[in-house]
């Protein structure tokens, strides 16, 4: 096992994953901030690295439609997209995951129009949170490259089949420049193994139908196996995760505890702002401070019990979000976390930020700010606003 | 209408997939009907145009000639009552059979 460094951009190393991955079909469409990636791929195949027959459709709505045929006729297949270009394909998800099609998918964040932005924040995987497909959110191009390889063996994994999407912070992730570790192809290609279609429409000796009418008396039924089918995956990716340790020396779970265990408050935050937290909580640290983080990587299947259980012995925490979920309660971190916490009997005092719209900073300022926030709820045991919005004007 | 008995989601093929081809003729549509189609053969002339038009091959023929109609599978759409040329199909509301058929 060889290791290569690299230093590249939260895209290149997804692509990376894609040329090693080698699927047989990529459909895709370009959209700001993805378009890198299946740039990127795209001179992969020009330079005959894969095999993959990559179409270039004419919008997102075919990229998946496209996607669902190729992977119902027996390939292992992967597509790319951002936003805009999510919400194009909304419906084509749905099928997707109901057709129990073990599609894996980058999703570099990126904000919902409109008012139009290109910038990084969460609403696009948000918005499609419901439709069946395993969510994992990823924190730097490090963990890019390391979800997708291991998004194969999950969504292909016999008691899962179920489609995958890997996110990623728009721009600041996927066009910034990091160090990548990288496996050798032979790991990788061990790692994954073949692609075993289950029932491929292809195989003319045992006909078959795909996608039938399904009504009253059958789509509940078929509905139920999907939240049983999406619920089982969460041993499954633990597992997938175990065996990516020893090929890699990285370690992952469902969700990732910094200094939580003797901590007194914390931050729950997704993605690439846990990194800027990670930070923050070092040096409150060094001062004594008894902060941590807990970083969610799955999303779907949302580990309810395993994080509320995580945060059960904290004074106060503040989950952030990075998506607005208008009229609800509070943001879909938030809302999922405060309601898996009734399990326990001790409930953290708790709050709710919503930062980082259209690709709004967030600061280790704002992030200190945060924490100082926790210790005067926890003296005061009072929460003065429940859900927030960080660095909005007045 | 005797229908299938319906199996349990832990039964079923996942993803709605259905594995044996051909078989939409254990999926019992008659019971969808509203209006029943009732053939007078008096009246038939074996034109066989109820036959080409019916959209669930519902149209009973032997050897040329018509024989009744599948309630079974017919969804009772009216399209050969109106088709035929000599007015020897006739639309029925279900209720009046469904009553005296105790079904
Ligand atoms: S269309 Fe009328 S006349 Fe012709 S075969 Fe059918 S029932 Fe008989
Ligand atoms: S009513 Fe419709 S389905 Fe029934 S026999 Fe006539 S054409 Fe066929």
């Amino acid at each position: 096992m060889s290791i290569k460094t690299a230093a590249v951009t939260g895209n290149e190393a997804a692509s990376y994953a894609l040329r090693q991955i080698n699927p047989d079909v990529v459909a895709a469409y370009p959209i700001t901030p993805q378009t890198e990636l299946v740039q990127s791929f795209s001179e992969y195949v020009a330079d005959g690295l894969v095999d993959t027959e990559l179409i270039t459709v004419e919008s997102e709505h075919s990229a998946m439609s496209a996607c669902v045929g190729a992977a119902a006729a027996g390939g292992r297949v992967m597509t790319a997209t951002s936003a805009n270009g999510l919400a194009l394909m909304f419906e084509i998800l749905f099928i997707a995951a109901s057709n129990k099609l073990p599609i894996v998918m980058p999703v570099v964040n990126r904000a919902l129009s409109g008012p139009i932005n290109i910038h990084c924040d969460h609403g696009d995987t948000m918005a499609a949170r419901d439709a069946g497909w395993i969510q994992i959110y990823s924190e730097n191009a490090q963990e890019v490259y390391d979800n997708l390889i291991q998004a194969i063996r999950i969504a292909e994994n016999m008691k899962v089949r179920l489609p995958v999407m890997v996110m990623f912070d728009g721009f600041i992730i996927s066009h910034g420049i990091e160090r990548v570790d990288y496996l050798d192809d032979a790991t990788v290609r061990n790692f994954i193994g073949t692609y075993q279609p289950n029932h491929p429409l292809l195989d003319i000796d045992k006909p078959l139908t795909f996608g039938p009418l399904d009504l009253y008396d059958y789509y509940f039924e078929h509905k139920r196996q999907q939240a049983e089918d999406i619920k089982n995956s969460k041993p499954i990716i633990l597992d997938v995760a175990r065996e990516f340790k020893e090929i890699s020396a990285r370690e992952y779970g469902l969700f990732e505890s910094y200094h939580l265990d003797d901590a007194e408050t914390a931050i729950v935050v997704l993605s690439s702002a846990a990194g800027t937290a990670k930070a923050v909580v070092d040096e409150l640290r060094d001062r004594g401070r008894k902060v941590g983080l807990l970083k969610p990587r799955v999303f779907r299947p949302f580990p309810y019990i395993e994080i509320a259980q995580a945060l059960s012995h904290l004074k106060a925490i503040a989950i952030l979000d990075r998506s607005v979920s208008f009229g609800s309660f509070g943001g879909p971190l938030f809302t999922e976390i405060r309601s898996a916490m009734v399990e326990f009997k001790k409930i953290p005092e708790n709050f709710n930020i919503i930062f980082g719209l259209g690709g709004r900073d967030i600061n280790e300022q704002d992030i200190t700010g945060i924490y100082n926030q926790l210790d005067e709820v926890v003296k005061s045991g009072k929460v003065k606003e429940r859900v927030q919005y960080l660095g909005v004007r007045d | 209408m005797n229908a299938i008995k319906k199996k349990g989601w832990k039964e079923i093929p996942k993803g709605g997939l259905i594995l044996e081809a051909g078989n939409s003729e254990q999926y019992e549509t008659g019971s969808w009907r509203s209006q029943r189609p009732v053939w007078d053969e008096q009246k038939c002339t074996h034109c066989m145009i109820c036959w080409v038009y019916c959209p669930d091959s519902s149209i009973i023929v032997e050897e040329g000639r018509v024989k009744g109609i599948d309630y079974k599978h017919c969804k009772g759409c009216g399209i050969c009552a109106a088709e035929c040329p000599t007015k020897a199909i006739a639309m029925k509301d279900e209720n009046e059979f469904r009553e005296k058929e105790g079904v």
